[in-house]
């Protein structure tokens, strides 16, 4: 097979099983909505735009995070880690095709979260929806391949925020500057965040589920 | 086709085994016995290619050409059977796999539960579809790990036809109760 | 056809033979980089007796980066080459620039609190860097003591540790970019453009914290594998 097919078997499953699950998904739109309205009671009188936009920010991390959190739960569970590690494809392909999937329900609970924050506090710009769509790249990106790390270890849930935000810092640095407007350096930082942590994760991503 | 030597494993400090000498001709059968917990399960995920020896020297055919399976079916429960099957053919590249998935469902008395999804099975049938998962691309080498454990009545009759149609093909076994496929090994190796 | 040879974790040398030539020198490079920080270095004008905190605090930095720098190395090492002991090397490597790192911020900050009053300054463009690189490192060994040892904690540590040093040039960017917009920049450090006597009190300090580094590295590392040397002969005992 493949690789394009390979990706694209694996993405369809992935996406299959979230479809009939139904778990993840729900859960990730409830939570966007629950943490901005959080966040109104939470910024005081007189905060302005750009505090806001700075806070849907802090929302979209931990919502993602979230989403993350389930990405590799399945094959965990269910042992199937193993069945596709000794498959002959390229394992990148397996986070390849993840990343897709955890993108695709990021995407959807943002369709949703951007619109209930335009509703909430401010207006949307072109540049707002731009910064969100190359940072979601970059999240998924990511946090897929530290998805498949955390689920590896003991305390599963609380290894991986700890993973995640460090690196999420530059993604958030990026995504405010844009959003409030700084200019579009901001949004070329976070396409050059891209490029490079998901050429690392793609290369490095068979380290991390493979023993020998 | 495998082939070790001085083969060691460890777990920080627990020593499960070392000094393994291995030899598996291509048609060979190596039956592993032992009680539970003595390091079986190790050796085979190892022989397998999914685990890597602590020590020693490891030469193993290419990834297409091993099925594994052990005491989990290794398949998605939410899917369907006939979903499964046709997601290991596609990665597998089964030649006409449609077919090919159609004629291990009817092989494995799953025919009629093709499409439903997995978490409604008996542990029998998911073992059953596990096997299943196993022979879809034809594999030259069969790594089993306590493959009747798990398996109905049903199922272990189809296991031993497979074991059956496919001799000449390379096996590990690893089984408990090595009464059932003593005869077919050309060598054994007793872990304590 | 996939052949893996693998030897014991290390051949059995616990290579103090070296340390101490290499304490030797810390010990040497550490009294003459005091000595001259404190009687041959100028006195600054603006900032006096703190500014020679900048003599530790720099080269605390950078030794720091050198132990990412050095554990990255030994990650790669341990991934492409598969080395045996690298993985070990690389831990330990981390732990080290933790530990600098951590005394980065402490420097950094008793130099704020000192010039400016402050404990903590976002303007500071090496301590915010510190405090991610800091948050990072630490969700590494998070990671790692959530993990049972064995090849699959050497890799997943290993790749993590790519992942760091690729972080610090990314970081520095976002930080140079988040000062546009986080509040303006109120306190500035007149950088010191060094004279001479500076310039040579800065070398052999930094000299000292990476010779102070070197000590301290093989010192862990062959603690180190000396317990698991030990380990390994009380379980054949057993």
């Amino acid at each position: 097979m493949s690789y394009v097919g390979d990706v694209a078997t694996l993405a369809r499953k992935d996406l299959l099983l979230e479809l009939r699950a139904k778990e993840t998904l729900p859960a990730m739109v409830i939570f966007v909505v629950a943490s901005l309205t959080i966040f109104h009671f939470a910024l005081p009188t007189g905060s302005g735009e750009v505090a806001a936009k700075g806070m849907l920010w802090v929302a979209l991390v931990f919502t993602a995070l979230l989403g993350l959190n389930r990405a590799f739960v399945a094959e965990r569970e269910q042992g199937v880690m193993d069945a596709l590690v000794l498959a002959p494809t390229d394992r990148s392909a397996i986070w390849a095709a993840k990343s897709i999937a955890v993108l695709a329900y990021l995407v959807a609970a943002e369709v949703v979260a951007l619109p209930a924050f335009a509703l909430f506090f401010s207006g949307l710009d072109g540049a707002t929806v731009a910064a969100v769509a190359l940072a979601d790249i970059g999240i998924c990106t990511v946090g897929t391949l530290l998805g498949a790390m955390a689920v590896a270890a003991r305390a599963r849930e609380l290894v991986l925020p700890l993973l995640f935000l460090p690196l999420a810092i530059p993604i958030v640095v990026g995504g405010v500057g844009a959003s409030v407007g700084e200019g579009p350096r901001f949004l070329l930082f976070l396409a050059l965040y891209d490029a490079i942590f998901a050429l690392v994760a793609w290369a490095s991503f068979e380290y991390v589920v493979v023993e020998t | 086709m495998i082939r070790a030597r001085n083969l060691a494993k460890r777990f920080g400090d627990k020593r499960v085994f070392d000094g393994l000498d291995i030899d598996v001709p291509q048609g060979g059968f190596l039956l592993v016995t032992g009680p539970n917990g003595s390091g079986k399960t190790t050796l085979l995920r190892i022989l397998a290619g999914l685990a890597a020896p602590t020590a020693g020297e490891l030469e193993l055919p290419e990834r297409r050409l091993i099925g594994f399976i052990a005491h989990d079916p290794l398949v998605y429960r939410e899917l369907t059977a006939r979903e499964n099957l046709t997601l290991f053919a596609r990665l597998y590249g089964v030649p006409r796999w449609s077919e090919r998935v159609a004629e291990l469902l009817e092989a494995f008395g799953l025919g009629a539960a093709a499409d439903a999804r997995v978490s409604t099975f008996s542990r029998g049938m998911q073992q059953r579809l596990g096997l299943a998962r196993v022979l879809l691309p034809s594999p030259e080498v069969l790594v089993l790990d306590e493959p009747y454990n798990a398996l109905d009545a049903e199922g272990s009759a189809v296991l031993d036809g497979v074991l059956d149609e496919f001799r000449g093909r390379t096996f590990v076994v690893a089984t408990h109760d090595p009464a059932r496929v003593e005869r077919r090994a050309t060598e054994s190796l007793a872990f304590a | 056809m996939s052949v893996v040879t693998r030897r014991p974790d290390y051949d059995g040398r616990v290579t103090a033979n070296r340390l101490p030539l290499i304490a030797g020198a810390t010990v040497a490079a550490m009294a003459a980089a005091i000595a001259l920080v404190f009687f041959y270095a100028p006195e600054d004008a603006d900032q006096g007796l703190s500014q020679r905190i900048f003599y530790f605090h720099v080269p605390l930095a950078l030794t720091a980066y050198a132990c990412f720098g050095w554990g990255a190395w030994k990650a790669l090492r341990h991934l492409w080459k598969r080395v045996d002991g690298a993985d070990l090397e690389s831990y330990v490597a981390i732990h080290q620039g933790v530990i600098f790192g951590a005394l980065t911020l402490l420097t950094g900050s008793i130099w704020a609190r000192i010039s400016w009053g402050v404990w903590w300054s976002w303007s500071e463009d090496q301590l915010v860097m510190f405090l991610v690189l800091f948050l990072f490192y630490c969700a590494y060994f998070m990671l790692r003591f959530s993990l049972d040892a064995g090849p699959a904690r050497a890799n997943i540590c290993a790749v993590y540790a790519l992942f760091g040093v690729v972080l610090i040039p990314i970081s520095f960017l976002a930080i140079r970019l988040s000062k546009q917009f986080i509040h303006p920049v109120v306190f500035t450090r007149a950088g010191p453009q060094m004279t001479d006597s500076q310039f040579v009190t800065f070398c052999v300090a930094l000299f000292a914290m990476l010779a102070l580094f070197a000590t301290l590295y093989s010192v862990e590392l062959a603690g180190k594998r000396l317990d698991a040397r030990l380990r390994e002969l009380r379980e054949l005992l057993a």
